[in-house]
């Protein structure tokens, strides 16, 4: 989206005819013919087409970073709510360090916001670990939700965009891949307006030169 | 109609004319996908909720996820108050829809989840289900789920021994001559492979060959419609909400 539009694909219709094309993501052979199974973005790399999908709900992956909270305690871990088809699993081993399965409510109840990531995909559902810098139980700051395919947009390219606005706001950012975005600052005035610059690039994500408009509406303190 | 002396309709439409299309995508904020369609005065709208977990258990289906259809009829839809909650009608135009979605979907991929469909027509003017079933089309892929093909679908009616595309309410209750017959049909927009088929009149078996024939033909203006408005609704927003 970033230097002009790319080509749009519809479910069932046919991206490129000839048996050269190899069918990706997203994408299947009929015949001769490569036909796309999602709506989404057609990414075409030399013979290899695939589909990037622009909406719905996040599908996990493996080593995603994400944002789950917690909804039920087992005897051997914690199932997850991440936003996903299937909700998660924590398993008591992942945590950093040695629990007994008596206390593992003393360390994550029901309710608690963890910032995670995917350790393992499973046929139903996703394990996942805290074992990592900065993974664990999110005590304070915010939480917002946004449409998982804006991720890429929110962060930029490697990183700029959040970079940009961690250094107006002075708040801490985390991007998880599911949508779910933590905002840590000092004050609350701070994380809402964080919260604003967020919601303006999701509201922007198909401009061009993001990053540029972004300054200026940073430099003017959140105006538009 | 008898005797081919009219070459016009009712509402002044040629016979293989359709109502005018109109279809808009992500109308609802909240759901996962969502549409509207509409032909003519017929509006459909459609929410997708979805795959999700689905409960209770014994529902699951371990090799496949499912998909689920609530079509209805708002109370304000009809000129006689309809009243609200499930109907003999609605229940089985729900399951209709299920199934003549269901083939295009690859739910493989989610087992034991399911897709709510919700599918409500604000304004009912004859052909509801073919505007559902459009609109359920969008919507799916509006919400990501994965499609081997786009599904239309289009009403064939029979006023005495003419053969009408798009159905209106007042031909609906055409009764001269033979009557009215409804034909409402729903095919795979690329493949032309029939979804699903229900007849309500009399027919012969050369005039229900015609009338799939027309069918066909007047899926594609759908279709053409349902690519339109999803490409349009990407450049406009870049994907998603």
């Amino acid at each position: 989206m970033n230097e002009q539009i790319k080509p749009v694909a519809i479910p069932g219709e046919i991206i490129k005819t000839g048996k050269e094309y190899l069918p990706g993501e997203w994408t299947m052979r009929i015949g001769d013919n490569i036909i796309a199974t999602k709506y989404g973005i057609i990414d075409e790399s030399g013979k290899f087409l695939r589909v990037i999908p622009v909406s719905g709900i996040y599908t996990p992956r493996r080593s995603d970073l994400i944002v789950g909270r917690i909804t039920d305690i087992t005897f051997n871990g914690w199932v997850v709510d991440v936003d996903a088809p299937y909700s998660a699993f924590l398993p008591l081993a992942e945590y950093p360090k040695f629990i007994s399965s008596e206390e593992l409510a003393e360390y994550l109840d029901i309710g608690d916001l963890i910032l995670c990531q995917v350790n393992k995909n499973k046929r139903k559902g996703v394990d996942l670990t805290i074992k990592g810098r900065g993974l664990g139980k999110l005590d304070d700051g915010m939480i917002i939700k946004i449409n998982p395919n804006k991720v890429p947009r929110v962060i930029g390219k490697e990183g700029s965009m959040v970079s940009l606005i961690k250094n107006y706001t002075n708040c801490e950012i985390t991007v998880g891949q599911n949508g779910i975005i933590w905002i840590k600052g000092k004050e609350l005035k701070d994380e809402l307006s964080t919260k604003k610059a967020i919601e303006f690039v999701v509201e922007k994500s198909s401009v061009n030169g993001l990053t540029e408009i972004m300054k200026e509406y940073l430099e003017n303190g959140g105006k538009k | 109609m008898a005797d081919n002396i009219y070459t016009k309709r009712l509402d002044g439409r040629k016979m293989d004319e359709l109502r005018k299309m109109s279809a808009e995508v992500g109308v609802i904020p909240n759901a996962d996908g969502s549409a509207t369609f509409s032909f003519g005065s017929t509006v459909a709208i459609a929410a997708v909720y979805g795959p999700k977990p689905l409960h209770p258990q014994h529902l699951q289906n371990p090799k496949k996820g499912i998909i689920r259809c609530n079509y209805d009829l708002l109370s304000f839809s009809v000129t006689e108050r309809k009243r609200p909650g499930p109907s003999r009608r609605s229940q089985e135009i729900s399951r209709i829809i299920e199934w003549a979605l269901e083939p295009v979907l690859g739910l493989d991929e989610f087992p034991g989840t399911v897709i709510d469909v919700h599918l409500m027509i604000i304004q009912a003017d004859a052909s509801t289900r073919c505007a559902a079933i459009n609109a359920a089309a969008i919507a799916l892929a509006h919400a990501g789920v994965p499609m081997k093909d786009l599904v239309s679908s289009v009403s064939i009616g029979k006023l005495d021994k003419q053969l009408v595309v798009d159905v209106s309410k007042e031909e609906e209750d055409y009764h001269e001559g033979e009557g009215a017959t409804d034909i409402a049909m729903t095919f795979m927009s690329n493949s032309d492979k029939v979804l699903a088929l229900q007849l309500d009149g009399k027919i012969t078996p050369e005039g229900l060959k015609e009338a799939v024939k027309l069918g066909r033909k007047a899926t594609k203006e759908v279709h053409n419609l349902q690519v339109k408005v999803l490409k349009e609704y990407l450049e406009k927003t870049g994907g998603g909400d």
